[in-house]
């Protein structure tokens, strides 16, 4: 067992962390408080291919592997979660159903667009009224001739707002449950008609990130953009979550070390009772605690893209990490902001938006109570 | 066009220092990086290399631990890379690293040579000229803006507080600042890539035809470093503030005058 990372990922990391530094960070603070992505940006981010690594070349992808992946996650989240996020939901949502059930033409025609940094992508799963119980949506396709029609409404879909494709889940059966009666579809975002997109929902966190409700009223979709198998949607929807969670958990890894190593620097400088607050041993022994979490949730975090990359079982590591990581980038953030005091309260330093931003990843691509189903079931506890 | 980058992998200075009994640089622990100077080379290459056609080589001498440097080169978009490294050509100076270089450009073959201006960890400034030298072409240092015009270079040369517009024939070296661009990031598909390609490490043994031994390394080399040692800080000086015209007159002249400067 190695624990290094090879030198390809390792030259990966210098450049994911030198361009969130030099490019990113200047934006950061305005693009939260606009609650407003930076599109030339993102523009920049795709052209040099961070929102295709793990994709084959052969489809315009970048051909590395899911651990290269979490690791762009991990930096661009340290300085700036939204961009995480941004990055998240595109490649391991939307690319990741493309790419394990697009059939070849479809690979072709929407996957190489996605990946080779020309387009965005986004996912609808989530309905108003269907959350992590999937039984309660709401969102139909019916069949017209060859054709389907879809109807209802996505809330939470991140990316929306400037995506150009996105992975809808339908319900084409609503006499079995919904497990068995979803269909996935690949809509076309900008040039649909029937599709609306909300403006972005406001949000505690992860606020310059485009989130916003789609609705399709009467949207007809030809038959070469389902998705799979009809009816097989559900399968669909959660492979892409399992693989997303790997990279929420990178997100968590990510924003624990970003608002720690603010607040450590912050901590040398600013004396209190004569010393530098990192003097003092209660500071110290924090640090030394939130240091040895973030590691922790960070071998987990690798080890479940390492068991994606190697092709084993890896759904109930990535909860584990995800469960694990979003934890401890809640308990990091705040004391990170306590350790800063009130200078870590105000807005002119990162680590109140990180904080807000933190807790989010307990709660998408799968809350952290449902990770522990996740994580019983695979334990055959019953 | 054949185009050569040298490059010098260095310690991040922003992070170096000196070791206080020997006066050497402590580089344990250091991040490496590419010279600020050279990778502005690489920008400088890259963009020729866009405008006529060509390629670009990437060229570094030191341990094989260089050989991250030339695949962040190789990243960023150059062709491909040599790596000069030989126990033999450990304690060159400037003049032996030189006689190394150009002997391996030689066998290379180029139509330009593209070098930083010096190097932020010896700071002498001299190897470029010196390969250029050693080859017998032209050279154009301090580089602060290059354009191709046929089979020449016209080069904007920075000279204190002028500019120099100077028109050079291919073959020749130029030097240049890391003013003159900004460089472009590694791509992610260029990691990859980078990975996948060879880079060629030539020893001794290789450039042994044309080098004489006696030319390089330690007993080679005919300066050597005495003593190396920090300069003392200056300190940030006085700011007076708020001061009218004739109140900072006077409080100049009272200054040089309590100095007896004047």
């Amino acid at each position: 067992m190695d624990f290094k990372l090879d030198k390809s990922h390792l030259l990966m990391q210098q450049l994911f962390r030198n361009f969130a530094e030099n490019e990113i960070k200047p934006l950061a603070k305005d693009m939260d408080e606009a609650e407003e992505y930076d599109l030339e940006l993102l523009d920049r981010m795709n052209k040099l291919g961070f929102f295709g690594i793990p994709y084959s070349r052969e489809y315009g992808g970048v051909g590395s592997d899911a651990l290269a992946y979490v690791i762009c996650m991990e930096e661009l989240s340290k300085i700036d979660a939204s961009t995480g996020i941004t990055n998240s939901v595109h490649t391991s949502l939307c690319c990741s159903c493309i790419n394990s059930f697009g059939t070849e033409e479809q690979k072709q025609t929407f996957l190489r667009p996605l990946i080779d940094g020309s387009k965005m992508g986004c996912y609808g799963l989530t309905e108003p009224g269907a959350g992590s119980d999937v039984q309660g949506a709401q969102t139909t396709a019916v069949k017209d001739g060859e054709d389907w029609i879809i109807n209802g409404s996505k809330i939470f879909t991140t990316n929306s707002g400037f995506a150009d494709t996105c992975v809808v889940f339908a319900l084409t059966d609503r006499k079995v449950p919904a497990a068995k009666g979803m269909t996935a579809f690949i809509v076309d975002l900008k040039n649909t008609p029937g599709v609306t997109v909300s403006d972005n929902i406001e949000r505690m966190g992860i606020r310059a990130a485009s989130n916003c409700i789609v609705t399709y009223e009467d949207v007809r979709i030809t038959p070469d953009r389902v998705l799979g198998q009809v009816g097989k949607g559900f399968k669909i929807a959660m492979a892409a979550l399992d693989r997303g969670r790997i990279g929420i958990a990178a997100q968590a890894v990510g924003i624990a070390q970003g608002a720690l190593d603010e607040a450590i620097k912050y901590a040398k400088e600013r004396k209190q009772f004569g010393k530098p607050i990192t003097a003092f041993q209660n500071s110290q022994f924090r640090i030394a605690e939130m240091q040895t979490k973030i590691n922790a949730a960070r071998l987990l975090t690798y080890q479940a893209a390492v068991a994606e990359d190697n092709e084993e079982p890896f759904a109930p590591l990535a909860a584990q990490a995800k469960l694990f990581a979003s934890d401890v980038a809640v308990e990091v953030t705040r004391f990170a902001v306590q350790l800063m005091g009130g200078y870590g309260f105000c807005r002119e330093y990162p680590v109140e938006r990180m904080y807000r931003d933190a807790k989010i990843t307990e709660i998408y691509e799968g809350t952290s109570e449902v990770m522990k189903m996740v994580i019983a079931g695979s334990m055959k506890l019953k | 066009m054949k185009i050569l980058v040298c490059i010098k992998q260095v310690p991040d200075t922003a992070e170096v220092k000196l070791d206080p009994k020997t006066g050497r640089l402590i580089r344990e622990g250091v991040p490496s990086i590419i010279n600020h100077d050279d990778k502005a080379g690489i920008e400088a290459a890259l963009k020729l290399r866009d405008e006529v056609g060509g390629t670009v080589t990437v060229v570094t001498m030191g341990p094989p631990q260089a050989d991250v440097a030339l695949r962040e080169a190789l990243a960023m978009g150059c062709d491909d890379a040599y790596l000069l490294s030989a126990r033999e050509f450990g304690g060159s100076d400037t003049y032996a690293t030189a006689t190394i270089i150009a002997t391996a450009l030689k066998k290379i073959g180029f139509d330009v040579v593209i070098t930083g201006r010096q190097a932020i960890d010896g700071d002498t400034a001299q190897v470029g000229p010196q390969i250029a030298e050693q080859l017998g072409v032209p050279q154009v240092s301090y580089c602060e803006e290059l354009k191709v015009d046929g089979d020449y270079m016209i080069v904007r040369r920075q000279f204190e507080d002028q500019s120099h517009l100077l028109k050079v024939k291919t073959p020749c070296l130029i030097t240049c600042l890391a003013e003159l661009n900004e460089p472009r990031y590694m791509s992610v598909y260029g990691i990859v890539d980078a990975y996948k390609k060879d880079v060629t490490v030539w020893g001794f043994n290789d450039l042994k035809d044309n080098l004489n031994p006696d030319w390089i390394g330690l007993q080679g080399s005919p300066t050597n470093v005495f003593l190396s040692f920090g300069k003392k800080q200056k300190d940030a000086g006085t700011v007076l503030e708020n001061l009218s015209e004739d109140e900072a007159v006077q409080a100049i002249m009272d200054k040089l005058i309590e100095r007896h400067l004047i």
